[in-house]
């Protein structure tokens, strides 16, 4: 991968980094809350279901993670298996898409 | 930071360091069955809560726990190394920032397992 290729997935990691770490507040303080009592799936589809505002912050969340755990994941593969190379970037897609995908299809269960 | 870091394991960044690609491992791990799990609710909320009854047992409260502990370490690890890439590195620290995102981390977990039980 050429040197500016390899500057964008720096930048792309980073970037998701910063509204990963909006969404994780968002689901920490969620959760939290939430276990309170035990937790019904009555009770969390409640709150979920038809609501605009969280499949925004589910959708950001998802597509934010898409980006970032896969460069993560590329960057261990390299340091820790050495591997690198076409293989490990298609790998690197293979996971963002599918993360991308049963993200997309866990939000509609959710808020649907 | 690579493998040859393996050098600098008397420092306390070198134990950051291996928190949160392990932390990062695992949430990655976690998070095609965590998505699967929330897709269960397409089949109707009787679905959602055979899992969620499952995950009342103490074994899984306690792998819960542990993730919550996981991700709010490598949120507030990533913080870290965020401030460290766009701020810069400030020696001096480096000690209280990380022994801050451990603090944060355990508390989130601890907060999670008080409300759990």
């Amino acid at each position: 991968m050429s040197p500016g290729a390899e500057t964008r997935l720096w930048l792309a990691q980073r970037a998701s980094a910063v509204v990963l770490a909006l969404c994780v507040v968002v689901h920490l303080v969620t959760m939290i809350a939430a276990v309170r009592g035990g937790l019904t799936a009555a009770e969390m589809l409640g709150r979920t279901r038809g609501s605009m505002m969280w499949a925004t912050v589910y959708g950001l969340f998802v597509l934010a993670v898409s980006i970032h755990a896969p460069i993560g994941l590329r960057t261990v593969a390299s340091e820790w298996l050495g591997w690198r190379g076409r293989t490990a970037d298609a790998a690197c897609v293979i996971v963002g898409v599918a993360l991308l995908l049963l993200g997309a299809r866990a939000i509609l269960a959710v808020t649907l | 930071m690579t493998i040859s870091a393996r050098g600098n394991r008397g420092h306390v960044a070198y134990w950051a360091f291996i928190v949160h690609r392990l932390s990062g491992l695992a949430l990655a791990l976690f998070l095609p069955l965590h998505f699967l799990v929330l897709g269960q609710a397409l089949e109707g909320e009787a679905a959602l809560d055979v899992f969620l009854r499952w995950t009342e047992t103490p074994l899984v409260q306690a792998s819960e726990i542990a993730l919550v502990f996981l991700l709010a370490a490598h949120l507030t690890g990533g913080l870290r190394l965020l401030f460290v890439e766009f701020v810069g590195w400030r020696s001096e620290a480096q000690k209280m920032l990380i022994a801050s995102a451990g603090g944060v981390a355990a508390f989130c977990a601890l907060a999670f397992a008080l409300n759990l039980m």
